[in-house]
C-alpha cells in the first residue's frame, strides 16, 4: 500500500465525519437538502475509507497517523485488527442511523445543531476505535462525552435537561478518573503505544501494587460509559434522548466506547496473561457477571419500552467485559464478536422502539398489544433483534453466547455457564412477553397518538428500512458466521494476534 | 530608526530593537492621538491595534529565529538605562496578549456604539496595551515598576467606564489595592537597589547568586512577591477582583481577566525563576502552591454559586490563576531536564490558553448581556438559543477553562499531573481533579440553559463583528493550543526532542 496513504488514512477517517459535521453547524435551519447532502456525503465517504482500511489491515499493512502535540505527547491513530472491528461497526451503523435520523427529525427544530453534534459524536467514536495510545484514547473519550451531551439534552424539556446533567456528571467524573489513571501509568512507563499482547508484563514486581491501583482507576473511568453496576445510573436517565440518539448511544458510541476501552486496556496495555496474574481478571469477571444479572432483573420490572431496552443494554454490554475477563482465545472471540452483535441487535430494537413511538405514540410495553398487525415489518425486525438477544440460533446473539460458554469451559470457570444460563432465562423473561403482546394480543380501539404518513408502507420509508436492514444483518451475521470478513472471522483474527497464536 | 541609515551591526541592532520599541511606542502614541482627535478614535485605535499586533508578531518571529533579544536602547541618556529584553517566555506572552488585544479592539468597535463611550475607551485601552507590552518586554526592575503602575491606573480607569455606582466602588478599591501592591513591590526593589546598586535583572541575578543568602534578599523577595500576588489576585488576596472584573464593560473585563492579571503573574514567575532561584527552598514554593490550591477550590466554588455570568467568569479567573501557582512546588522539586522543561512549558501553555479562553468567554458573556439586558444565569434560556455562535464561543472557551481535550489546558493539566506524580506530590492531582469537576459544574450550569424549548435560530452568526472575535479566541484556546503546542517548546528554547518520562 502506498506509504503516504498509509500515514494519512486513519486521520482522514476521523476527519471525514468531523469536517462535514462542523460545516453542518453553519447550515441554515431550513436548508434541508444541503444538510442531508453533507450528512450522507460524510457517512458514505467514511464508509469507503473504512473499506480501504479493512482491506489494508487484512493484508497485514500498518496504517498509522501521528501528530506531535508536544514533546512526548503524541496523537496516534493506528489501525489494527481490533480498531478495524469497532470502526467498521460504528461507520456502517452511523450511515444507517443517519438515514433514520433524517426521517425521524423531519419536522423538529434545531436540526443543524443535532446533526452537527451527531457527526462529531461518530468522529469521536471512530477516534476511540483508532486511538493508538492512552492519551489519544482519553482525548477522544472526552470529546465523545461533550458531543453526546447536546444530543441527550436535545429535546429541551426539563426531563431532557435533567437526564443530560446526570449523564454529564457520571461521564465527566469517569473521564477524570481515566485521565488520572492514564497519567499515572505514563509516569511509570513513559510514552507507550497500544501493542497486541500488552506492554506491562516486564514491569518489576515492586510496581505491581501501583499497576493494580491504576487498573482500578482506568476500570472505574471506562466502567461509567460501559454502564457496569454500580456506575450505570446515567443510562436509564438518558433515555429521554430522541430514538436515533438512544440507538447510537447504546449500540455504537458511548456504551461501546466504554466496553471497547476495557478490551483495549486488558489486551493491549496490561496484556491478558499479565492481567490474569495480577488477579485483575477475576475482579472484572465478577463485576461483569453481577452487571449481567442485575441489568436483566431490572429490565423485567420496566414498563417503558426504552427503559427496558436500556437495562437490557446494561446487561448485554457486560458480555463484552466478561469475554475479556476470561483467559483464553475462545472467550476473547466471544466477547469481541458480541461487540458487533450486540450493536446490530440493539440498534434494531431501538429503531423499532422509535418507530412505535413516532407512528403510533406507543411508549410502553403495556401499550404494545397488537402492534404486530399494525406494523408487521417493524415488529418482525424487533422480533429478530429480541430473539437474537435471548440467544436463539441462527441469529447473531447465539454465536456470541456459544463462544462465551465455550471460553468459560476452556478457562475452567464453570460458574460463568450459570451466569449465561440465568441471563438467557431472564432475557427470555423480559423479551418474550413483548413479542406475545405484539403478535397475539388483539389490536386496541385506538393508538395513543397515531401519525399517518403519506406512504404505502406501515410508516415512513426512512424509518422503516433501517431496522429491516439491521435485522437482516443480525441474521446474516449469525447464518454466515464462518464467511470471510464476518464479525466472527475478524474476532478470530484479533484473538490469534492477541495471544500470538 | 530605519536600517538603511546606519552601518551593519548597528543596523542589525536597530532592526532587532524596532519591533520591541514599536510594540510599546505605537499604542502609547495611539493613546495620545486618540485623546487629541476623539472623533477619529475608533478608526485610529483600530489602525494602531493592527500595527501593534504586527509588531508583536514581528517580535515573536525575531525571538523564534534569533533567540533571546536584550537591548539597552542606543542613543538614550544612559542614566535612564531603559533595558528591553525578549526571550521565549516574554515573546509567547506578548504574542498572546496582542492577538487577544486585537480581538478585543475589533469587538469594542461593535460594543461601544455610543460615541462618548468609545472616545473614553480608546485612549485608556491603548495606554493599558502599551503598559502591558512594556511590562512583558522590560529588562530592569524600575522600568517594570513604572509599567506596573501605569497598568494599574489604566485598568482601574477602564473598569469604571460604565460609570455605575457599583463599578466605581469596585474599581476605586481595585485602584487602591493596586497602589498598595505596587508600593510593596517598590519597597522590595529599593531594598535590592541599596544592597546591590543595580536594577538590571540579569546583573542582579548573578549578584544574588554570588552572595550568601541574606535576610535582606528574603525580605525583598517577600515584599515583591506579596505585592505582585495581590495584583495577580492570588487567594486569599483576590477579594478585589470579582467585583471589579464583573462590573467592567465586556471588552475591558476581557482585557483585565485575560491579560492584566497574567502580567502580574508573569512578573512573579520571572522574579522566582530569574532572580531568587538561588535563595529559594521548597517550603516557599510549597506555600505558593498551597495558596494556589486554595484559589482553585475557593474560586471554582464561588463561580459555581455565582448568580451572574460575568461574576462567574471573574471567579473562574481566580481559580485559573490558582492552577498556575500549583506549578511552583513542582518546578522546585524537579531537577533541570526534560521533565522540568515540560512543566515550564505546561505552565506557559495554561497561561496562554486561559488568556485566549477567558477573553473569548467574557466577550461572549458581554454579548449575552447586551442581548438579554441582564446576565442572570438562571434566566438566560432564550438568549442562549437566539445566539448560537455566542453560545458556541462560551462552550468552547468553557471547555478550555475546564481543561477538557483538545484544549491547551488539557495538555497543561496532563503535564501538571504527570509532574505531581513524578515528584511524589500527588495531592496536587487531587486538587486538580476537584477543581476540574467544580469548573465543569459551573460551565455546564451555564450551557444547560442553551437547550430550552425556545424558538430556533435562523442563522448561526447574528452579529459578525462581535461574535467572530469571541469565537476565534475560543477556537484558538481549544484547537490550536491543544493540538499544536509543540512550537511553544521551541520558542521557549527548550529541548523539543526529549519526552518527559
Amino acid at each position: 500500500m502506498n506509504n503516504s496513504l498509509a500515514t494519512l488514512l486513519p486521520g482522514l477517517i476521523v476527519l471525514s465525519s468531523m469536517v462535514p459535521g462542523a460545516m453542518i453547524f453553519l447550515v441554515r435551519e431550513e436548508s434541508h437538502l444541503l444538510r442531508t447532502v453533507l450528512n450522507l456525503f460524510g457517512a458514505v465517504l467514511k464508509l469507503l475509507l473504512v473499506g480501504v482500511m479493512v482491506w489494508a489491515v487484512w493484508q497485514g499493512n500498518e496504517l498509522e497517523s501521528r501528530l506531535v502535540i508536544a514533546p512526548g505527547l503524541e496523537l496516534v491513530l493506528h489501525a489494527d485488527a481490533l480498531s478495524v472491528l469497532f470502526a467498521t461497526l460504528s461507520t456502517v451503523l452511523w450511515l444507517i442511523t443517519t438515514i433514520y435520523a433524517i426521517g425521524y427529525l423531519e419536522h423538529s427544530p434545531n436540526r443543524s445543531r443535532f446533526f452537527g453534534f451527531f457527526s462529531l459524536c461518530v468522529s469521536a467514536t471512530v477516534g476511540i476505535a483508532l486511538a493508538g495510545n492512552l492519551l489519544t484514547f482519553v482525548i477522544f473519550y472526552e470529546i465523545l462525552t461533550l458531543a453526546t451531551y447536546p444530543l441527550v439534552a436535545h429535546r429541551g424539556t426539563p426531563e431532557a435537561t435533567r437526564g443530560a446533567k446526570i449523564y454529564l456528571a457520571y461521564t465527566l467524573t469517569g473521564g477524570l478518573l481515566l485521565l488520572v489513571g492514564a497519567v499515572w501509568l505514563r509516569t511509570l512507563t513513559g510514552p507507550v503505544d497500544f501493542v497486541e499482547g500488552g506492554v506491562l508484563s516486564g514491569m518489576p514486581p515492586e510496581l505491581h501494587g501501583q499497576l493494580i491501583a491504576i487498573f482500578a482507576l482506568l476500570l472505574a473511568g471506562l466502567g461509567v460509559k460501559a454502564a457496569i453496576v454500580p456506575l450505570h445510573g446515567w443510562l436509564p436517565q438518558s433515555m429521554v434522548a430522541p430514538a436515533p440518539v438512544s440507538s447510537l448511544l447504546h449500540a455504537v458510541a458511548v456504551v461501546k466506547a466504554g466496553a471497547f476501552g476495557i478490551v483495549r486496556v486488558v489486551y493491549d496495555v496490561y496484556g491478558v496473561t499479565f492481567a490474569s496474574e495480577l488477579g485483575l481478571l477475576a475482579v472484572l469477571s465478577v463485576l461483569a457477571s453481577v452487571t449481567i444479572v442485575y441489568g436483566s432483573l431490572m429490565a423485567m420490572t420496566q414498563d417503558g419500552l426504552k427503559t427496558r431496552l436500556a437495562y437490557s443494554t446494561v446487561s448485554q454490554v457486560s458480555y463484552i467485559a466478561l469475554g475479556a475477563s476470561l483467559l483464553g482465545p475462545v472467550a476473547t472471540i466471544g466477547g469481541l464478536v458480541h461487540l458487533v452483535h450486540q450493536g446490530i441487535m440493539k440498534i434494531t430494537l431501538f429503531f423499532c422502539a422509535g418507530n412505535y413511538a413516532e407512528t403510533l405514540g406507543v411508549h410502553k410495553v403495556s401499550q404494545m398489544d397488537g402492534v404486530g398487525r399494525r406494523m408487521p415489518w417493524t415488529t418482525l425486525a424487533f422480533t429478530v433483534g429480541a430473539l437474537g438477544m435471548i440467544g436463539i440460533p441462527p441469529i447473531a446473539g447465539f454465536v456470541s453466547k456459544w463462544y462465551l460458554g465455550l471460553g468459560a469451559v476452556e478457562a475452567e470457570q464453570h460458574w460463568v455457564l450459570l451466569i449465561l444460563a440465568a441471563s438467557t432465562m431472564l432475557n427470555a423473561g423480559y423479551f418474550l412477553p413483548i413479542l406475545y403482546r405484539a403478535w397475539f394480543r388483539p389490536l386496541p380501539e385506538a393508538w395513543p397518538k397515531e401519525h399517518v404518513f403519506d406512504t404505502r408502507f406501515e410508516t415512513m420509508g426512512a424509518l422503516l428500512w433501517p431496522p429491516v436492514i439491521t435485522a437482516v444483518l443480525c441474521l446474516v451475521a449469525g447464518l454466515l458466521a464462518a464467511a470471510p470478513f464476518s464479525p466472527l472471522e475478524w474476532a478470530q483474527l484479533i484473538a490469534k494476534r492477541e495471544y500470538g497464536l | 530608526m530605519t536600517p538603511e541609515s546606519a552601518f551593519d551591526s548597528a543596523a542589525l541592532d536597530n532592526l532587532l530593537a524596532a519591533p520591541l520599541v514599536l510594540a510599546i511606542m505605537l499604542p502609547l502614541l495611539g493613546s495620545a492621538l486618540t485623546t487629541a482627535l476623539p472623533r477619529l478614535a475608533p478608526l485610529l485605535g483600530t489602525l494602531i491595534a493592527v500595527g501593534t499586533a504586527g509588531a508583536a508578531i514581528w517580535t515573536t518571529v525575531a525571538v523564534w529565529t534569533r533567540g533571546p533579544i536584550h537591548l539597552v536602547l542606543g542613543g538614550w541618556d544612559p542614566s535612564l538605562a531603559i533595558a528591553l529584553r525578549a526571550d521565549g517566555m516574554a515573546a509567547a506572552l506578548v504574542l498572546m496578549a496582542n492577538l487577544v488585544g486585537l480581538a478585543i479592539s475589533v469587538y469594542a468597535l461593535g460594543y461601544f456604539r455610543a460615541p462618548d463611550r468609545a472616545q473614553s475607551f480608546w485612549p485608556l485601552w491603548l495606554l493599558l496595551w502599551a503598559a502591558l507590552n512594556g511590562l512583558f518586554l522590560a529588562g530592569d526592575l524600575f522600568n517594570l515598576y513604572v509599567m506596573l503602575e501605569l497598568l494599574g491606573l489604566a485598568a482601574a480607569a477602564l473598569g469604571a467606564l460604565t460609570g455605575s455606582r457599583d463599578a466605581i466602588t469596585a474599581n476605586l478599591r481595585y485602584l487602591l489595592v493596586g497602589l498598595v501592591a505596587s508600593l510593596t513591590y517598590l519597597f522590595g526593589v529599593a531594598l535590592l537597589y541599596t544592597a546591590y546598586g543595580t536594577l538590571d535583572i540579569g546583573l542582579l541575578s548573578s549578584a544574588i547568586a554570588a552572595d550568601e543568602p541574606s535576610p535582606l534578599d528574603a525580605a525583598a523577595l517577600t515584599l515583591m512577591v506579596a505585592g505582585l500576588a495581590m495584583k495577580s489576585a492570588l487567594f486569599p488576596l483576590h477579594f478585589w477582583l470579582p467585583p471589579a472584573h464583573a462590573s467592567a464593560p465586556a471588552p475591558v473585563s476581557a482585557a483585565l481577566s485575560a491579560l492584566v492579571v497574567k502580567a502580574a503573574f508573569y512578573l512573579i514567575l520571572r522574579l522566582w525563576l530569574d532572580l531568587f532561584e538561588p535563595i529559594l527552598d521548597l517550603s516557599a514554593s510549597m506555600l505558593l502552591g498551597l495558596l494556589g490550591a486554595g484559589a482553585v477550590l475557593w474560586g471554582s466554588w464561588q463561580a459555581l454559586r455565582a448568580e451572574r455570568l460575568k461574576l462567574l467568569a471573574a471567579y473562574s479567573t481566580v481559580a485559573q490563576i490558582g492552577y498556575l501557582f500549583l506549578f511552583f512546588p513542582l518546578l522546585a522539586a524537579t531537577p533541570p531536564g526534560p521533565s522540568r522543561d515540560n512543566l515550564l512549558a505546561a505552565l506557559l501553555l495554561m497561561a496562554l490558553t486561559h488568556g485566549f479562553a477567558k477573553a473569548g468567554f467574557f466577550m461572549a458573556a458581554g454579548l449575552v448581556q447586551t442581548n438579554a439586558g441582564h446576565d442572570r444565569i438562571d434566566d438566560l434560556g432564550g438568549t442562549a438559543q437566539r445566539l448560537p455562535a455566542t453560545t458556541f464561543a462560551i462552550a468552547l472557551a468553557g471547555s478550555a477553562l475546564i481543561g477538557l481535550p483538545p484544549s491547551g489546558s488539557f495538555i497543561g493539566k496532563w503535564l501538571l499531573m504527570q509532574g505531581a506524580i513524578e515528584t511524589g506530590q500527588w495531592w496536587w492531582v487531587v486538587v486538580g481533579t476537584l477543581g476540574t469537576l467544580l469548573s465543569a459544574a459551573y460551565i455546564f450550569r451555564v450551557l444547560s440553559r442553551a437547550f430550552g424549548l425556545e424558538p430556533t435560530p435562523i442563522k448561526f452568526v447574528t452579529d459578525a463583528r462581535a461574535e467572530v472575535p469571541a469565537l476565534m479566541l475560543s477556537l484558538v484556546s481549544v484547537a490550536v493550543l491543544g493540538l499544536a503546542s509543540g512550537p511553544l517548546w521551541t520558542l521557549l528554547g527548550l529541548n523539543a526532542s526529549g519526552g518527559g518520562a
